[in-house]
């Protein structure tokens, strides 16, 4: 008798277990949506805005802002997203803006969630800065398996595809638009800034960042300080950074230098101080710093990116005595 | 027990029930962390004194590693009278014990350092303090793991040899003593990785000018590559380090004040 109760408990258990069993992958069919909305932000201009957040299963690696730009020619796509999914929803979404063909892919940086969309666009020219193009022939798997381990199913079938051409420095007019490239060093090593002068709109990558913790893996504080003069010293009237949203302003890339230059000079007075590492990870963080998107976790990983250089500084080497 | 009389069924439930009484007298306090190794950790490693959680463990990490080759990790517990030796370990780590430190006279009970981590784990520090009982404090750290199985980066080339226990320091004047910050270049290969056989110093003892003895540093295999250590001491003026590895290299340094 008890042995036939809990049969009938079982029985209902496995009933469920095949139900759930039944419905997630439809649900998980459902949710690998990114749900890419044009936003037309000048004439011809349209931006695909990312959360303002980290990586994550339910954003499914969508935090960056990729661009798009409608010449007479066809469509210049300013990053191609974190995955091939997302490179694939782009292009169906960029289908819908345009006839025309997409004729050119701009990859701001080397950074994962920019350019693991290129898979959708291998028909198109793909282009990089020269050192961005010589990074990724080192880390881009490993950046692939990172995304994976972050945001999972969204990265199915995703491959790193190195961009096939060398970004130049300079103005050219593509399709009735006059668009200018520059190539920088700072915030990566390189860094690629598309500013389309025919609609004063600045495509600044990793630049600047808006309202959002800058990121530092492979950042180098003053070269990026330096990048930031020259930004604000362009003519422009919008400003798409790669994270955060879209400014009419250059208000962002003062802030984003007044970040930088704190961090430069908290790390800087920290380690002259005698500072440990583990210490530096829980310094004060100024109200108008620790306000932004994901922070303090930002700072934490700028610790880990660059405090070790300011240590080495204040550790000389001591009178070696041979032991004894 | 005296009031069962023969071998029945309610006497060996009381029995049982006096044998769990024993064995939870002798078992360690419930880990905050609800760490799975903890209870093994305790009987491990800190078997023969009492265990509390005490909040003046307090242990310096990050959330996340970043650089699982380099977590940097700081255990102060200095607040606690008596500190006579700091044992750092990560409960799911493949080595879990980490380092060892034993301040004497002249030394607060602080430690800096970076390690290797494998995986999210708990991170614990027990300080066995002169009252003869463990005082333990932990921090969760998630990791994306691999930081044990990788080979040293000094492995991969040869320049390291000729620095092997090259000392580089820092000695700073705080108002109740002084920080002394040190690097030791040394490749502190885990033994994991594939065909690099463990490599590590195994200790470091801290002097003060005329020799006498102001702590030991303990590293285990876990400590990260060219290991940087942060300590606070009660003294003033220049300082000897002395160390060996696990291959006998000896090395020594004399760290004077900024």
């Amino acid at each position: 008798m008890r042995c036939g109760v809990l049969r009938t408990i079982m029985h209902g258990f496995y009933l469920v277990v095949l139900s759930l069993a039944w419905l997630a992958p439809a649900s998980a069919a459902v949710s690998l949506d990114y749900q890419l909305k044009a936003r037309r932000i000048a004439p011809d201009v349209y931006v695909f805005v990312g959360a303002n957040e980290d990586f994550s299963l339910d954003n499914g690696g969508n935090i960056l802002n990729t661009g798009v730009i409608l010449t007479d020619d066809g469509a210049i796509v300013i990053n191609t997203g974190p995955s091939r999914l997302y490179g694939e929803q782009l292009r169906r979404a960029i289908a819908g803006l345009t006839d025309k063909p997409v004729i050119r892919v701009y990859i701001s940086k080397l950074h994962p969630d920019h350019f693991l969309g290129n898979q959708a666009f291998r028909d198109v020219p793909i282009y990089a800065s020269p050192r961005t193009i010589e990074l990724l022939h080192d880390q881009a798997e490993d950046f692939t398996d990172n995304m994976y381990r972050l945001v999972g199913t969204w990265m199915r079938g995703t491959e790193p595809v190195i961009p096939t051409h060398q970004a130049v420095a300079g103005t050219e007019t593509i399709g009735g638009h006059e668009i200018e490239l520059l190539i920088l060093a700072g915030h990566t090593p390189g860094d690629l800034v598309l500013l389309d002068h025919s609609r004063g709109v600045l495509f600044s990558g990793g630049v600047v960042f808006n309202q959002r913790g800058p990121t530092t893996p492979h950042a180098d504080l003053h070269g990026w300080l330096d990048e930031l003069q020259r930004l604000s010293r362009l003519d422009f009237d919008l400003l798409v950074p790669s994270h955060g949203p879209v400014a009419h302003d250059k208000k962002p890339i003062a802030e984003t230098a007044a970040y930088i230059g704190w961090l430069d000079q908290t790390f800087e007075r920290a380690a002259r101080d005698g500072v440990s590492m583990a210490e530096a990870l829980y310094l004060d963080i100024p109200g108008r710093f620790s306000r932004m998107a994901v922070m303090p976790d930002e700072y934490q990983r700028s610790v880990s990116h660059l405090y070790g250089a300011y240590e080495d500084r204040n550790l000389p080497l001591a009178k070696q005595i041979g032991g004894e | 027990m005296y009031l069962c009389s023969g071998i029945t069924l309610p006497c060996l439930l009381a029995g049982l029930l006096c044998m769990q009484c024993a064995l939870a007298a002798a078992e360690p306090p419930p880990d905050p962390l609800a760490s799975v190794q903890w209870p093994h950790m305790a009987k491990v490693l800190l078997s023969g004194h009492p265990i509390v959680f005490d909040e003046r463990v307090r242990i310096l990490a990050p959330k996340a590693a970043e650089n699982v080759r380099q977590v940097p990790v700081m255990v102060d517990a200095d607040a606690i009278d008596g500190v006579r030796r700091i044992l750092v370990f990560a409960d799911l780590n493949p080595l879990p014990k980490i380092i060892e430190f034993e301040p004497h006279d002249g030394a607060r009970a602080v430690l800096g350092f970076r390690f290797k981590v494998q995986q999210s784990t708990p991170i614990h520090a027990a300080v066995l303090a002169s009252d003869g009982v463990w005082h333990v404090g932990g921090v969760w750290l998630e990791a994306a793991g691999g930081g044990c199985t990788l080979p040293s980066l000094a492995s991969g080339e040869e320049a390291w040899v000729a620095h092997l226990g090259e000392i580089s320091a820092g000695l700073w004047s705080r108002p109740d003593g002084e920080r002394l910050r040190f690097r030791v270049i040394h490749p502190m290969d885990t033994g994991l990785a594939p065909g690099i056989p463990v490599f590590h110093i195994t200790q470091i003892h801290v002097l003060d000018e005329a020799g006498r003895e102001l702590g030991v540093i303990r590293p285990y295999e876990p400590v990260a590559e060219n290991p940087l250590f942060s300590l606070d001491l009660a003294v003033t003026g220049a300082l000897r380090l002395q160390g060996r590895d696990n291959n006998g290299n000896r090395f020594a340094a004399r760290v004077a004040p900024r």
